[in-house]
């Protein structure tokens, strides 16, 4: 009962304002497969407002990867319509106005720390002292300012991913679309790029659409989770975050923070009911 | 203790002759044998030819007296390697460079077409691998065609080249060149359309999320991500470079060229020019893929050690 109320209350909003990123209506994605059409995504509403952090979480199949690759113009939907910035995704793609982190750092091994995070830049035909300057202070606020003449291979696992995050951050999109970025790193590594990226956010007025599946994360990050549930890939629930917009790993022991993913944990159960 | 004694033992700095000695041993050693057991075939193969003249010529021959004839006949079935240095040396410096009777001035002109018919392969490689890679039609009509071409003989395609080129004006330089492309385009084809597909999915999306095009799709990510597969590919597109020159140079009836030279030695009997050619050859292959190899460390040194 209490999903159908939350769902309500922050899931299904009437109409789109105009200030929502990210507006996805009766939102439909089905891959014909030979065992018949798969369901990646069925009828999913979702209001996205500037400024938010946004986690999906759920489990594989759940279609919050499709979710985040639809906002991304990187499918087009079967059905329904999402806007970004009140814009097709097409359009918001052309006019560059989202950073996209992948799972892998999908860094050019070729191409040093700072040549990578200056490719988006050389793409949109930056000036080549401008476009230094600009990967330098994006490679800075990841903390990754001595590394710039490293080639991929030579830096570690969560360095690369810094790097991509900071190519993504390159021409200074309004969003950030995070697809699992810390998924292959160690614990330790992980907590320390989740500090980064969340001083990274409530410094800025950027709003992140972040994908993943470890609870302790989302509620770590989120100002809204979103959970999502597989075959087909639906919207469950979404939990508005009381946390502080600020916040430092010691945020974990708040009751607060407990609280939160026991009601995600909990969500997350009945996502797998479902099956 | 036990663990200490796999431990590797200091050894005492080697000399750079040493270290050289050491590195090469195998390829040395390798060499020895391979001469013990050619001195040996030598005796075998020219033995019937040498007895017969020592029978008319020195009937109380002795078994030394034979072994020096049958290595150091005028026209051996097979010459011994000294007498091959002997001709490769007199081949080398007997003659100006310049003069049709030295081996290098014969060389350059293999190595002339050889190069050309190697810049031809890299552009009709590269070329047909781009449009395989970005024309799906391409793909299916083209790409049997490249590999059926391979299936036909080279040595049995020279000639027509040649004859039709002939026949249109062409004579010298170009129909060699054209043959030594022939073979030398596909391994540089092949490892182009894997390495042009070789980018990773993920590296593609990163493309599309940026907008890019499709020339900025190629120029930033299909063509580096391509070199580790052209670099190599091109060694061996460089071996066939020269053997496709030499066939080259069979059927035009060539004046200069290895090929023209290994034809003389074939149809006069001359065992010893033919080895000679033939391990000059073999010398222009290994110096042209030394210099690929130069390349190809330039391109790693700038990719940071790594292709």
């Amino acid at each position: 009962m209490l999903a159908t109320a939350e769902r309500c209350a922050h899931g299904v909003r009437g109409e789109a304002g105009d200030s929502a990123v990210v507006a996805a209506r009766n939102l439909s994605l089905q891959y014909p497969t030979n065992e018949g059409p798969v369901h990646a995504l069925s009828g999913v509403n979702l209001d996205i407002r500037r400024g938010e952090f946004i986690t999906l979480i759920g489990p594989s199949g759940c279609g919050k990867t499709t979710l985040l690759r639809l906002m991304a113009d990187l499918e087009v939907p079967t059905s329904g319509s999402i806007a970004v910035n009140g814009k097709t995704p097409r359009d918001a793609r052309s006019e560059r106005s989202y950073g996209f982190v992948f799972q892998a750092p999908a860094l050019f091994p070729w191409r040093t720390a700072i040549d990578n995070v200056m490719l988006p830049l050389e793409i949109i035909g930056m000036k080549k002292a401008e476009r230094r300057a600009r990967a330098r202070s994006a490679l800075t606020t990841v903390g990754l300012a001595d590394f710039e003449n490293k080639f991929p291979w030579q830096l570690s696992g969560g360095m690369q991913q810094r790097v991509s995050i900071a190519r993504a951050m390159g021409f200074s999109p309004t969003i950030l679309l995070m697809d699992e970025p810390f998924g292959a790193l160690d614990e330790i590594t992980r907590d320390n790029l989740n500090l980064h990226l969340s001083a990274l956010w409530t410094a800025s007025d950027l709003t992140v659409v972040f994908v993943t599946h470890s609870i302790p994360e989302a509620v770590f990050l989120s100002s809204r989770i979103v959970v999502m549930s597989p075959r087909p890939g639906q919207i469950l629930k979404v939990i508005e975050s009381d946390l502080p917009r600020v916040r430092g790993l010691a945020v974990r022991n708040d009751p607060r923070f407990q609280e939160l993913s026991v009601r995600v944990r909990d969500a997350l159960q009945a996502a797998h009911s479902y099956e | 203790m036990v663990a200490l004694s796999h431990a590797p033992t200091p050894e005492p700095p080697a000399s750079p002759l040493g270290l050289w000695l050491r590195r090469r041993l195998p390829v040395l050693s390798l060499l020895v044998v391979l001469c013990l057991i050619w001195y040996g075939g030598a005796l075998y193969l020219n033995a019937p030819r040498v007895i017969a003249q020592l029978n008319s010529t020195a009937p109380g021959w002795t078994f030394s007296s034979f072994v020096e004839a049958a290595w150091s006949m005028k026209r051996p079935l097979l010459p011994a390697p000294h007498q091959i240095v002997g001709e490769l040396l007199r081949g080398l410096f007997d003659a100006g460079v310049l003069s049709p009777r030295n081996l290098l001035y014969h060389a350059g002109v293999t190595l002339g077409a050889a190069a050309c018919g190697f810049g031809l392969a890299l552009a009709i490689g590269i070329g047909l691998a781009i449009m395989i890679v970005h024309v799906k039609f391409l793909d299916r009509a083209l790409f049997p065609w490249v590999v059926a071409s391979q299936a036909v003989p080279v040595i049995a395609t020279a000639p027509m080249i040649v004859v039709v080129l002939g026949h249109l004006g062409f004579e010298g330089l170009l129909p060699k060149a054209l043959i030594a492309a022939s073979t030398a385009f596909f391994p540089i084809a092949i490892s182009m359309v894997v390495g042009l597909r070789s980018a990773d999915p993920i590296q593609i999306d990163l493309m599309e999320t940026y907008n890019a095009g499709r020339l900025a799709v190629f120029t930033k990510l299909r063509w580096p991500a391509a070199m580790s597969f052209l670099l190599p590919s091109l060694k061996v597109a460089g071996a066939l470079a020269i053997v496709g020159a030499i066939v080259g140079e069979l059927p035009t009836g060539a004046q200069a060229g290895l090929g023209a030279r290994l034809l003389v030695g074939s149809y006069n009997g001359l065992m010893l020019m033919m080895w000679a050619v033939l391990i000059m050859a073999g010398a222009l292959a290994v110096a042209s893929i030394g210099v690929i190899g130069l390349f190809e460390r330039y391109v790693r040194a700038r990719r940071g050690g790594r292709l």
